[in-house]
This record gives C-alpha cells, sequence and structure tokens, in this order.
C-alpha cells in the first residue's frame, strides 16, 4: 500500500529529516536528533507535523449524543471551544482507540471535531456512520484528515510563539480549550493541547496552508521519535503499542485512563467498565525505573519473583531523567510504587521498580 | 550526505570497522551506523580474555530509538575493552573512529580480513 504523505513532506525532504512509516503515513522521525529536540520541547519550544492524526468532524442536531454513545466521556458538558480527552471502546469495554473530542468554536462551519490516531481515521469514520444509521440519528460524519493539516507547537517558549504568530491573545486560552484565529491571513483553530507533557499548542489549518503554519515558528522541527521519549516521560499512552484491540486488548481502567471514562453517561461498553469498575482491574497500566543497565523495549518480559508477569509496552532512556523508564501492565497486587519487578532485557532479568506515573511533570 | 570511511581499515557490511595493528585490531561502528541508529545510549560488550569469533555477535548497542546487535570482524581473543563507552555511549556518536572504539582483539588469523570490504568497497555500500 502506497504510504500517505503529510502536506510538509517536501519540507521535511529538505530539512534532511530522516522518515518512517507511521500508521500508514510516511512521517519524519528525526530532524537534528532525538536529543537535541526532546531537550528543546523541555526547555524551550519545538514544532512537531502531527497532519497524520485523523480529524473527523460531527454536526447535526444529534452530533452530541452520537459522540456521547461512541465515546466515554460526556461531551454534553462541553462548551463551544473546549475540548476532552475520551477513549473510544468496543461493547466488551475494550479500548479501539483514544481520542480528543473538541466542540468547536462558533467560526468553525462543524459542531464537533474529534481526532483518531494515524491510520484509524478510516475505520472510526466507518463506525461513526454505521451507529449513526442503526440508531437512526441526524448527524453528518466527514472525514477530514487530508482537508486539515495540524502542527503541534511545544514547550515553555510555546506561549510566547504562537501567541505572537496569531492575531489573538492566547495566553489566557485554558488547557483543552481551543479559539478560532487566524495566523499569516490563514484561518486556523488553536487548542492548548499536545501530547509532550509542556504546555503547548496543536494548529488545525487547511491542508494547502500547512507550509506558512510550519514556517511561522522559529523553533526546533522535531520528528516521531522526540514526541515518543516526550509522551513516554510524561506517561501518556501510544495507541497500538501500549493498548491494541487485536493484540493487547485493554479497558480503560486498567490502562490508567478512568479519568477519561464517565461511567454516567450512556456509551458502547459502559455496562462492561461498570463492572470493571466495581470488581476493580486484574491488570494495572504502571511505569517502572530500571535499577541495573539495560533499556526496557516493547515486548520484552516483566517478571516477579522469578515468575512472568507481564510485558513491557513502551520504554527508553529517559532523555530528561538520564534514566531507562519503561511503561506496561502488571497484575494490580503488584502495581504499588517501589514494588520489585525484573524486566527481561533481551531474555536477561534485570532488576527494576515500580514508579509513580507520570515520570516527568513540568 | 556522506560520511567518513577512514582508508586505514577494513568494514564489515553490518558496519563494524577494524583496523589491523601488527598481530592485534581494534574495532568500532562506522560514522554511517552511528548516524543511523540516532543517539546512541547504551553499549554491551564481551570482557577482556573472551573470544569473539568474525561475522558472529559480540556484543548490542542501543540507541533511544532502536537496539542493534554488532558483529565480530575477524576472530580472537578480546585484550582491550574501551570502558569510557559505558560511561558515555554518546562518543560512539562524536567518534566513532577514535574515542568511541569498542574492543582491542588479539587476532587468531589476520588473513580475516581478506573477507573485509575495504573503504572503497564499504563506500559503494553506503552510497
Amino acid at each position: 500500500m502506497d504510504l500517505r504523505d503529510p502536506p510538509l513532506s517536501d519540507e521535511h525532504d529538505a530539512s534532511g529529516a530522516k522518515t518512517t512509516e507511521f500508521g500508514g503515513w510516511e512521517m519524519p522521525v528525526e530532524f537534528d536528533s532525538i536529543r537535541t529536540e526532546h531537550a528543546a520541547v523541555r526547555e524551550s519550544a519545538g514544532k512537531f507535523d502531527v497532519s497524520h492524526m485523523g480529524q473527523i468532524e460531527v454536526s447535526g442536531p444529534d452530533a452530541a449524543e452520537l459522540l456521547n454513545r461512541l465515546t466515554t466521556n460526556d461531551v454534553a458538558s462541553l462548551d463551544p471551544g473546549a475540548a476532552q480527552y475520551a477513549m473510544i471502546t468496543d461493547s466488551e469495554g475494550v479500548v479501539l482507540d483514544d481520542t480528543v473530542v473538541y466542540r468547536l468554536p462558533a467560526e468553525r462551519d462543524a459542531d464537533f471535531l474529534f481526532i483518531p490516531n494515524a491510520g484509524h481515521d478510516g475505520e472510526m469514520e466507518d463506525r461513526w456512520v454505521d451507529h449513526r444509521d442503526e440508531w437512526g440519528l441526524e448527524a453528518t460524519v466527514e472525514n477530514r484528515t487530508t482537508d486539515y493539516a495540524m502542527v503541534a507547537v511545544q514547550g515553555p517558549k510555546a506561549v510566547e510563539l504562537v501567541g505572537g504568530a496569531v492575531d489573538d491573545a492566547l495566553a489566557d486560552l485554558g488547557r483543552f480549550s481551543a479559539t478560532a484565529t487566524s495566523l499569516d491571513g490563514v484561518e486556523v483553530v488553536v487548542a492548548r493541547t499536545g501530547y509532550t507533557g509542556e504546555d503547548g499548542f496543536e494548529l488545525l489549518a487547511p491542508w494547502e496552508d500547512a507550509t506558512a503554519v510550519w514556517n511561522a515558528f522559529d523553533c526546533q522541527p522535531c520528528g516521531l521519535g522526540a514526541r515518543d521519549t516526550l509522551r513516554i516521560e510524561a506517561g501518556f499512552l501510544l495507541s497500538g503499542q501500549d493498548f491494541d484491540p487485536d493484540e493487547n486488548p485493554r479497558n480503560p481502567i486498567e490502562a490508567g485512563v478512568s479519568f477519561a471514562v464517565d461511567l454516567d453517561t450512556e456509551f458502547v461498553g459502559r455496562d462492561a467498565l461498570a463492572a470493571v469498575a466495581e470488581s476493580g482491574p486484574e491488570e494495572r497500566f504502571v511505569g517502572f525505573e530500571l535499577e541495573a543497565r539495560g533499556i526496557p523495549r516493547h515486548g520484552y518480559e516483566i517478571s516477579a519473583d522469578n515468575e512472568v508477569v507481564g510485558t513491557v509496552t513502551s520504554g527508553t532512556m529517559s532523555p530528561t531523567l538520564s534514566t531507562p523508564l519503561g511503561m506496561g501492565y502488571v497484575p494490580s497486587a503488584l502495581a504499588d510504587p517501589d514494588t520489585a519487578i525484573a524486566v527481561h532485557v533481551r531474555g536477561e532479568p534485570k532488576d527494576a521498580r515500580i514508579r509513580p506515573l507520570p515520570f516527568y511533570q513540568r | 550526505m556522506s560520511f567518513e570511511v577512514p582508508e586505514d581499515r577494513h568494514y564489515l557490511e553490518s558496519h563494524e570497522w577494524a583496523r589491523k595493528d601488527g598481530e592485534t585490531a581494534r574495532i568500532g561502528i562506522s560514522a554511517f551506523a552511528q548516524d543511523e541508529l540516532g543517539d546512541i545510549v547504551f553499549v554491551e560488550l564481551p570482557e577482556e580474555g573472551d573470544a569473539v569469533a568474525h561475522d558472529e555477535e559480540f556484543g548490542v548497542v542501543e540507541s533511544i530509538k532502536a537496539v542493534s546487535d554488532l558483529y565480530a570482524p575477524v576472530s580472537g581473543t578480546v585484550s582491550a575493552v574501551n570502558d569510557d563507552v559505558f560511561d558515555a555511549p554518546e562518543l560512539l556518536n562524536e567518534d566513532p573512529y577514535g574515542e568511541g572504539w569498542l574492543l582491542e582483539i588479539d587476532l587468531e588469523d589476520g588473513s580475516e580480513f581478506d573477507d573485509l570490504l575495504d573503504a572503497d568497497a564499504y563506500r559503494d555500500q553506503i552510497e
């Protein structure tokens, strides 16, 4: 299958970025070095091309109800310009994807926008359309993934950078809030969201204006490599790696994102999750730190008292904390901080200890 | 982008280099290899006195994003290990042909160098 190119692919080629396949897209993985890019985001600012993320608009009289039934959080609580993190679950409560749902500012033509992960846009569009038809709801569902580009600017200097580039003040824009404004004549929606653990913004702009938006920010370009190390330090899940409906089916409660589940709403998977909430999950998503030399990687076994009890889902050498960090699922009895476990680095058990998530907080 | 490929050493297709000095050889990884790996954060090597064999794994180098096995260009006994790279793995990025060397080996069979790529052949492979 041909890879999808982001609208900034010429820019990335010209800057000599190394690229990789991710979710069916050819995306930059590294511009300079992961360490340099990671440090830029923690210490000043970095910009990411996140145009591979899906964008699906939902409008019409029943748009809120459709979203409420298909995501775990309460869309009805969102004012225009507000956003929330939510999970998309099947009837068993298994996470199919995670997403951010925006109730769009009044200036935009659509009512809601949600952002599925790269490569999931088609599947989620189908899911929304099929359920809308099955439930007889009045709503339009439009896959706008290749109509809108998305650029993230993240880091302590993001307010200064993005605020200086757009036509409206952003300093007072709250976390998980969005506003419609313009940048060099380009209509953009700016949201105070991101996936790095830093303050920052994500800008949605027309696909053909992506270059103008990208070049409006004079800061370190960053690739998926730094995005991964940043989100691990922040304890954020990666779809397809920390949960995967086929390879590693997980419910949101064991995945540590109960805050995104509102059991007072009716959604697909609600009853299954209520039962898990009642009994407590058998396993929990935890962070850990290796105390021996080695780096935890996706797929390595986790053991306790010489018995295999789980698997590493994400891991890295933390550029900020300079220590090997990982995440994965262990039985709930082993999930408390400071519990001793072992991580099998290329088959060799290495001492590790459960640590609270997130590893890094600004 | 072209990478430095010193003429005074030989190479494996898997990007390790060996430089012969009498009956011993010093080995490391190429500039191309360190660039492909990105920020190197961990190195695992054999100890002095261990045997290594031509074209067989002898250790591991890990960058933030990837794990890569190391293959021995030549056979012999490890006579020195560059301990500096354990504390400062970034030496492999910064100076792969110099301070970032990995092992010195007492050669078992110097003629194994005939099986390795010379600088021109290795340059052809990576360009």
